[in-house]
């Protein structure tokens, strides 16, 4: 580029945005009619480098708009605003199996965003331009408190202002650990939310696993928690609906013999879970459920037969008069990782196993497009959910 | 349980937005038809506090939207989207003469933002409201570098646009009130040109041998960012409010070192002994001082000091030399310069001339000298040190708060608009290839 012509324009708005929020961007002061890549690159917490990226062409006005022109080709094609987030993944030469999760929400995803001249050979010239954008699952204001004593052990995320706020007790899986992400995105949308370790607990009293523990907890909640009102809600995923629905003093032994190995030798447990549908002693009587419960399904899960479960309880809640309560998402090619707008998919992920120590790569499932979309989606439906149960129930709204 | 005090909902977006990004204000699920008050607090940096607020009526479906309702009284009325920024006041019983302005710009301005029942116009702090939102307000974008500037016997701050470069580079010259001001170049930064912002009267040259600094200390500036690795040598341009306006029509018309793309000269005057730089025409201001007037109430009115306009060219820049595009903003209520005055001795310049064609000339009915960037709080009156003597004073800059304020956010996208026109346009002129902005 010679030293008289025009560097090219880059912007990303918003600069600063909530992880669930969409950004607009725009490059302008293009030679007019050329191709161009657009990238993003995210360096993570655990030291890999993330990609997406997208083939344009400028217009005559030397302008790419990624919310209004189409991508001919890249890790994702046609007209995606958001593509250069949801179609992240590890640059080539990476570590297998990874999977992008913030562990720190006190600070922003960083995503760099550059132009490159050329297509299928951009990587081989400099960028153009490039902005940095933060993306955050933490609101300003956003209290974090760290729970943490012998009998409970979490992170609990207080949205500012006078309360009171509804609260959300949020349960992961079968992995373990705290992951807060969630929580704090919740928070971000008005929600007291605690996210609550229940595996790898430590120097905890109560016994892993056994329902104890969240009594324990609902009773923290509500006794506690001055900015809390009698409003309660329960939002798990993986293990975390088994446990709602669990039986006292039942733990969660599978039928490990039913895990198979795909072509890849990663691992599909969904058979486990059949095998278990077919138990009625490890089944929670959903009959006796009273409040309104969403189930939020991929239809190519592959670690546990989601849709399955999901009939098996409408079944169950329909015969006992109660099929009212529940509501159900069934996404087609959506896999078993259904994630807050615009998480990369994640199609098969290291894991550990909890009772053996053992790390293995399981297979999750699900199409990528159809799978971001469903995360965009399924959001937005819980959020209304949540707002239409928890925020003034006793007036009829949209 | 109070089922009013749970439901109601406030949400600002963007949460997190740059001070010249508007923001919507949005309040649902109040009870329908409800008189609701929206309250804006801000501590300063200094410990000052600020509020703004503004009174409402939800509507059929309890909501209220700041940028679309009318606002029935308060702080601001009418349909203001930004009015709980710009008509930010300092609370009941602050020290008088306070103004706004941010030292540490690698932080947030954080207001809180908060809706009451009904329509109150004191006693917020013992009143519990409803909900209540934070919002911050960065002068840095992501990705823009701040980095202090000593060499070269500068004292100055330079700030980077995010991303590899290289940038169009600018020059940041503020007023008599000296210090090393950074705010505006790091919105600028965050606007894709490299900008630093100068020092010229309270730098460590003039702190340690009491000397005023002569044209080469501004000509090192220009240097200094020609020659940066991360800036296009060849545009370059130049933004000044005050006596930073003085400064850069001499320079951009007598300088053989600084060949500018374009100038920007807000609320300044081109009046000046051509005879010697920066201290003479300090002394030269010193000379008129007889032309201080006081209001009633003792605030300190500067803008006769350099009226007449001179008709004697050895007393202004002869602007009819210039050669690249310069912008002049100013505001009619100017009570600190005859700035008014004398962008219309400029313009006249300019048109015998012949090179009017170079001119934009933006004035300002009901604004006054402090022409900000947009949704600061407007100070028609704040407290100043005179750099001569050293004295605090109460000084009159003029204008009237709401149009004052319209000014600001009308002149900042213009100016953001010819500076983008002018540093990123292609060699030729008048390139139509920019999208509207």
């Amino acid at each position: 580029m010679s030293l008289s012509s025009p560097p090219p324009i880059l912007s990303v708005r918003p600069s600063r945005a909530l992880v669930d929020e969409a950004f607009e961007v725009l490059v302008e002061n293009l030679a007019p009619v050329s191709p161009f890549t657009l990238r993003s690159l995210h360096h993570s917490e655990d030291g890999d480098d993330w990609e997406a990226y997208g083939h344009y062409f400028s217009d005559h006005s030397g302008r790419v708009s990624v919310s209004e022109d189409l991508s001919f080709g890249g890790t994702y094609s046609g007209m995606e605003p958001m593509g250069l987030i949801w179609s992240m993944r590890p640059v080539p030469g990476s570590r297998t199996g990874l999977r992008l999760r913030k562990k720190d929400v006190t600070t922003p995803m960083l995503i760099t965003v550059s132009l490159y001249n050329g297509h299928e050979d951009f990587r081989g010239n400099s960028p153009l331009v490039s902005m940095v954008t933060e993306r955050w699952y933490m609101g300003p204001g956003i209290q974090r408190i760290e729970i943490s004593d012998e009998e409970l052990r979490g992170g609990l995320f207080v949205p500012p202002g006078p309360g009171p706020f509804p609260g959300i007790l949020d349960l992961w899986g079968g992995g373990g650990g705290l992951l807060e992400y969630r929580s704090a995105l919740l928070a971000s949308r008005g929600y007291v939310c605690l996210a609550l370790e229940y595996f790898k607990t430590g120097q905890m009293k109560s016994t892993d696993m056994s329902f104890e523990y969240f009594e324990v907890c609902g009773r923290f909640m509500t006794l506690n928690l001055s900015f809390f009102t009698f409003k309660f809600f329960l939002c798990g995923s993986v293990l975390g609906p088994n446990i709602i629905s669990k039986p006292p003093g039942k733990t969660l032994s599978g039928e490990f013999n039913k895990i198979r190995v795909d072509e890849n030798n990663h691992q599909i447990w969904r058979d486990v879970g059949l095998a278990l549908l077919k138990e009625p002693s490890m089944k929670v009587d959903v009959a006796k459920i009273n409040c309104p419960l969403m189930l939020v399904n991929g239809c190519d899960d592959q670690n546990w037969c989601s849709v399955e479960t999901a009939d098996d309880i409408s079944k169950t809640m329909d015969a006992a008069g109660k099929g009212h309560l529940l509501t159900r998402l069934d996404y087609p090619d959506t896999g078993h990782l259904i994630e807050p707008p615009f998480s990369p998919h994640c199609v098969a992920g290291n894991f550990m196993v909890y009772s053996s120590n053992e790390k293995v790569i399981q297979r999750y499932g699900g199409k990528t497009k159809p799978h971001s979309d469903a995360q965009d989606d399924s959001w937005r439906k819980i959020l209304s959910f949540l707002r239409r149960h928890l925020y003034c129930s006793h007036r009829a709204r949209m | 349980m109070d089922e009013k005090h749970s439901c109601v909902t406030l949400s600002v977006q963007p949460s997190r937005g740059l001070v010249d990004e508007k923001f919507v204000i949005l309040v649902q699920n109040s009870f329908p038809s409800s008189l609701l008050t929206i309250y804006a607090h801000h501590q300063c940096e200094d410990g000052n506090s600020w509020h703004a607020f503004a009174h409402y009526t939800s509507d059929a479906a309890g909501a209220v939207n700041v940028s679309e309702d009318c606002s029935m009284g308060g702080t601001y009325s009418g349909v203001e989207a930004m009015g709980l920024l710009w008509s930010l006041k300092p609370v009941p019983g602050s020290k008088p003469g306070l103004r706004m302005r941010k030292k540490n710009v690698q932080a947030p301005m954080v207001v809180t933002i908060s809706v009451y029942s009904s329509h109150l116009t004191e006693g917020f702090g013992d009143q519990v409201p409803l909900a209540g939102v934070e919002v911050e307000r960065w002068y840095m974008a992501p990705g823009v570098r701040r980095i202090p500037v000593t060499e070269d016997g500068l004292t100055a701050t330079l700030f980077l646009p995010s991303g590899p470069g290289p940038f169009p580079g600018l020059l940041d010259l503020w007023g008599g009130g000296g210090q090393l001001v950074e705010y505006r170049a790091a919105l600028l930064a965050s606007h894709g040109i490299a900008s630093m912002a100068l020092d010229y009267l309270t730098c460590k040259y003039t702190m340690e041998t009491g000397k005023i600094v002569e044209q080469d200390y501004f000509e090192m500036a220009y240097k200094f960012l020609q020659k940066h690795p991360k800036v296009l040598g060849s545009r370059i341009a130049m933004l000044g409010l005050s006596l930073g306006t003085s400064v850069i029509l001499k320079m951009a018309v007598h300088s053989q070192i600084m060949k500018l793309r374009c100038a920007v000269c807000v609320s300044g005057s081109h009046v000046q002994p051509m005879d010697g730089f920066l201290k003479e025409m300090l002394d030269y201001f010193s000379k008129n001082c007889g032309n201080t007037r006081f209001t009633k109430d003792n605030e300190v009115v500067w803008r006769d000091l350099l009226l007449p306009i001179p008709i004697d060219l050895s007393l202004k820049v002869d602007v009819g030399k210039l050669q690249c595009p310069l912008m002049l903003i100013v505001g009619e209520d100017d009570q600190n310069w005859c700035a008014y005055e004398s962008a219309m001795d400029m313009k006249g310049m300019m048109e015998r001339a012949g090179n009017s064609h170079l001119l934009t000339l933006l004035s300002y009915p009901n604004a006054g000298h402090l022409m900000e960037p947009p949704y600061m709080p407007h100070a028609r009156v704040s407290l100043f040190r005179d750099m001569q003597s050293r004295q605090k004073m109460m000084v009159l800059w003029g204008g009237q708060t709401l149009e004052h304020s319209r000014a600001q956010e009308d002149a900042w996208r213009k100016l953001l608009v010819f500076l983008r026109k002018n540093l990123y346009s292609g060699v030729k002129s008048g390139s139509s290839s920019l999208s509207n902005l």
